[in-house]
């Protein structure tokens, strides 16, 4: 391999959107995830979006199994994976059918050329060959015979060529990551580290040779280079929404000083939790398949009882199915988390696309006046902020809570400045170790229901405590005694003091706050992963002299106990959400204000261009 | 330290609401009675119920409690014993929570073997909302649901957690308390999932469903008592026994006509469940023979304790969770 610099100068470019696209078994999302770590450790900031089907292996060649991956990389600060790609990398014809209508309209186009026989073109659904006739003129076409070239390179180790084929995808990667001028030692070290014997020979090789091959074959005038971004000093690593999410379940225990307990049954795309809290035993962490997301739900709710941080995580129809738990919860009154990985729906939907449309199930979605608090992640990296911030709701006010995340948080990735654990709050509540109560005749008791008259929290007394046995239940209780109860005015009571339990809560969250313009017309109010998009649409209406205001919710109930007041103060209010305006009928109902939807539906994040739109649009209306 | 306890101790203050002459006042009594001979304190006891007639039993008992969810309280009752294996677990459930809504969550936890004590009341319909046919309800049962009779083909529930592979298994009943007090107890010795089918008589709805079997005058023909070790009979001086053909099939036979050594010797302890299967089959109504008894009793790890063992190996291999190292193990970089 050439170690030495290139002997084309690179350009400096500020900022690329590289999409990678293959047929499902063709490594798009190992390829995309490599090339950001190499951009990572590389130091510039970066935002990805991988966007899969839902069969594992569809046809091999067909549209439908189109897998890839996304990656902004930059030498400032972004928040998006990008709304158009300056480079499309299609490993097939249908990749290059599936995303080429994503490519900007002069973008560099990247094809594996030996992918285009005819068989392979009729599975695609091509007529005629792309490439031989001028249908992609506008763009920079490149033709790599990839896969010949990857056979060639892998032949002197022994390879066979149908095992060669698999390493593909390392060919690639070396090509673009000469382009933009990537390090290749973190690629080289990952791929000694991962595999073994051939195979990890065959990887190295096609990497290098992709690499190689950039550098010598003038195919490109000459490679790109993209600075670090200056990103506030410190130390950082690139991360997933579900792993943030899951070592803020980490941290959130070791901050209660409590073990988690995680009741979890698979789904998509919410198992990557499951699996992360898998690996961290060593943290006193018990994970639990079960045998459905009612169980899972359930064990989590037992396991609250018992004393430990009870979660369980879950996607689409197992909210649902977790409804009765969370409404027994809210009648136990125990801290229970539900982490909702949000997914296009109704039922099975779009299981590996994401949507935002669990807000009304969130707020509504059990039987009865059962009200709960709802913490909202709004970025890969915050997914660890809004795990802690959900427990601590939890155990402070001994409530279940939910937490809505989404699939492009999840799956999306950023880098990320490592928090001081230190500087972490102290999320922990005391167990109640004494009777609270004294009965007429004298006698020390324990009443469950005893309410802490600053927070309404109930005290929570677990199975070991001598002298405090108690039973609890789903029949409605006594206010103070916790023993089942019918009265009608006791039920009544009960039912308020949940209500005001939940909504005292407002006083302890942060205010909701205003982001650019405060004297602007018109106001975003978003919640969720839209903070991406509206934070770059944003920056660029406000960079053209448009006055704009921002105001991004991560707690939606209760609300900042400042947002009517914050609100009425627009002529304008756009709700960008992806789902058909949940959020905007919430604050419309609460605060009598004209807010107005901006809703996409399509399984895919807003872009900044949609947004920028929606706010030109609302002023131009006058 | 054993602790030293008397029933009162494990008797909470709460007025007993099932109806006069109910089935379950018995078991309630033959638990209260139990606890003391346990050598275990009531804050260390966890009833976990689901709904039903039967699920309002933890509210009775001095002990930390949960009257849960239709169903789920196998699953409820895993998340406590899998996250304190320090604790006894029991799970009081009725045929309808445990065998309809919860026949998911029940076969689980037998499967997995977690450290509960399961106490089945069966009587063979749906109580507390007066009086549907439920998954025990013998064919051509006439109920409100099914006027014209029931043509649903009943569940065995000791056939179910058999066939679940659960580790105990056995069947009581409520009218001798005794024998309750003896199941129960060996139920809660045994480490892992115990299941106990309690044959419960609903005086309101399903009155005298078990008098064939169980009733005074009845009992000496046909409950089978089974005993570790020993040849299967019963009946007047063990006149009755039970063979297996050469089809594999069990039988009864008269002890006279085959000889006390052609009869099977009840082995609780057999890895395979398989006889343990055919005895719980050995009865498909409520007149005939029935056996009684522990007719599984075998060890398999504690769920709880396994679950407790990865994390004590995790924590050797590991060292303990340092959350410094977990956030950089994924490869940091530095900026400025």
């Amino acid at each position: 391999m050439t170690d030495k610099p290139s002997d084309r100068e690179p350009e400096q470019i500020s900022h690329v959107v590289v999409r990678f696209a293959g047929d499902s078994g063709d490594g798009m999302q190992l390829t995309g995830d490599r090339f950001t770590s190499a951009s990572a450790l590389f130091g510039n900031d970066l935002s990805t979006f991988p966007d899969y089907p839902a069969e594992i292996r569809a046809p091999a060649g067909t549209v439908n199994g189109v897998s890839s991956f996304q990656v902004h990389i930059s030498d400032h600060d972004i928040t998006t994976p990008g709304d158009v790609p300056d480079v499309l990398v299609a490993m097939n014809p249908a990749a290059l059918k599936a995303d080429l209508h994503r490519l900007d309209q002069h973008g560099l186009l990247i094809v594996n050329s030996d992918a285009f026989d005819e068989r392979d073109l009729h599975k695609a659904g091509y007529d005629a060959n792309p490439l031989l006739d001028d249908s992609l003129s506008q763009y920079r076409v490149v033709e790599i015979p990839m896969t010949s070239l990857t056979q060639k390179a892998t032949e002197p180790l022994g390879v066979k060529s149908r095992d060669a084929e698999r390493s593909k995808n390392f060919f690639a990667l070396g090509v673009i990551s000469w382009l933009y001028s990537r390090p290749i030692e973190p690629t080289v070290k990952w791929v000694e580290s991962r595999f073994k014997d051939l195979v990890k020979e065959s990887n190295l090789a096609a990497f290098r040779a992709g690499y190689n091959f950039g550098e010598t074959s003038e195919l490109f005038d000459h490679p790109y280079q993209v600075k670090p971004a200056p990103l506030p000093a410190g130390e950082y690593t690139n991360i997933s929404g579900n792993v943030a999410l899951a070592w803020g379940l980490v941290a959130a225990g070791q901050l209660a000083k409590l073990p988690v307990f995680l009741g979890s049954y698979p789904i998509t795309p919410a198992s990557d939790i499951l699996h992360e809290l898998s690996k961290h035993k060593h943290f006193g962490v018990r994970t639990v398949q079960a045998e459905d997301e009612i169980a899972a739900a359930g064990m989590a709710l037992g396991a609250a009882f018992a004393g430990h941080l009870g979660v369980t995580t879950t996607s689409g129809p197992g909210v649902s199915l977790k409804g009765e738990t969370l409404s027994l919860a809210v009648s136990l009154e125990l801290p229970f988390l539900l982490v909702d990985i949000q997914r296009g729906g109704p039922s099975t939907g779009l299981p590996t696309k994401t949507e935002a449309a669990d807000l009304n199930i969130a707020m509504y979605g059990r039987h009865a006046e059962a009200p709960l608090p709802i913490v909202a992640a709004y970025s890969p990296g915050n997914c660890f902020d809004a795990a802690i911030e959900a427990a601590r709701i939890a155990l402070k006010y001994r409530t279940p809570v939910i937490l809505l995340s989404d699939g492009y948080l999840a799956n999306g990735s950023e880098p990320w400045l490592l928090p001081d654990p230190s500087t972490l709050p102290d999320i922990s509540v005391p167990f109640a170790t004494e009777t609270n109560h004294t009965a007429k005749d004298g006698t020390a008791e324990y009443w469950p229901y005893l309410r802490d008259p600053e927070t309404l929290a109930r005290p929570w007394a677990i199975p070991g405590t001598p002298g405090l046995m108690h039973r609890v239940g789903g029949i409605e209780k006594e206010d103070g005694t916790g023993n089942i109860s019918y009265e009608p005015a006791n039920h009544s009571a009960m039912v308020h003091l949940r209500a005001a339990k939940i909504a005292g809560i407002a006083n302890d969250i942060p205010l909701a706050a205003i982001v650019g313009d405060e004297d602007a017309e018109v106001c975003v109010l978003g919640w969720g992963s839209t903070w991406a998009a509206i934070d770059a649409a944003v920056q660029i209406t406000r960079r053209q002299g448009v006055k704009v205001a921002w105001i991004h919710l991560t707690h939606l109930n209760p609300l900042p106990r400042n947002l009517g007041e914050v609100l009425r103060k627009f002529k304008h209010i756009l709700v960008p959400e992806l789902n058909m305006g949940q959020l905007c009928r919430i604050v419309r109902a609460e605060f009598l204000v004209d807010a107005k939807p901006v809703t996409k539906v399509q399984g895919l994040p807003f872009t900044a261009a949609e947004l920028e739109v929606a706010i030109k649009g609302v002023l131009a209306s006058e | 330290m054993v602790p030293i306890t008397s029933k009162k101790d494990w008797t909470s203050d709460q007025e007993v609401r099932w109806c006069p002459g109910c089935g379950d006042y018995g078991i309630l009594l033959a638990v209260q009675m139990l606890m003391p001979d346990l050598g275990v304190a009531p804050e260390n006891t966890v009833f976990v119920s689901g709904i039903g007639c039967s699920s309002r039993f933890p509210y009775y008992m001095n002990t930390y409690g949960m009257h849960s969810i239709h169903g789920r309280a196998p699953a409820i009752a895993t998340g406590v014993a899998v996250a304190r294996p320090d604790l006894d677990v029991w799970v009081i459930t009725g045929d309808g929570d445990a065998l309809s809504i919860g026949g998911n969550h029940l076969i689980h936890a037998l499967r997995r073997n977690v450290n509960l004590t399961i106490l089945l009341f069966n009587n063979q319909i749906y109580g507390l909302t007066k009086g549907q046919y439920s998954p025990t309800s013998e064919e051509g049962k006439v109920t409100k649901s099914t006027p014209m009779g029931s043509i649903d083909h009943p569940f065995n529930p000791l056939a179910v957690a058999l066939g679940a592979e659960a580790s105990f298994v056995a069947r009581t009943h409520d009218l001798d308390r005794k024998h309750m007090m003896n199941t129960f107890r060996a139920a809660h010795a045994h480490r892992g999932a115990s299941f106990v089918e309690i044959l419960q008589n609903c005086n309101v709805f399903n009155d005298g469903a078990f008098d064939e079997v169980t009733g005074r005058t009845a009992r000496e023909e046909k409950m089978i008592d089974l005993k570790h070790g020993e040849p299967i009979r019963f009946g007047v001086d063990g006149h009755s026994g039970v063979v297996m053909g050469s089809d594999g099939q069990l039988r009864i036979v008269e002890v006279a006509d085959v000889g006390v050594e052609a009869l099977l010797v009840h082995d609780a302890h057999r890895a395979d469940p398989g006889l343990a299967f055919s005895l719980a089959r050995l009865s498909h109504d409520n007149h005939s023979p029935t056996p009684f008894g522990i007719f599984r009793d075998v060890d398999r790890g504690d769920y709880g304790q396994m679950v407790g063992a990865q994390l004590a190996a995790a924590s050797e291999k590991k060292g303990p969770g340092d959350l410094t190292a977990l956030l950089r193990s994924n490869g940091t970089w530095q900026v400025g």
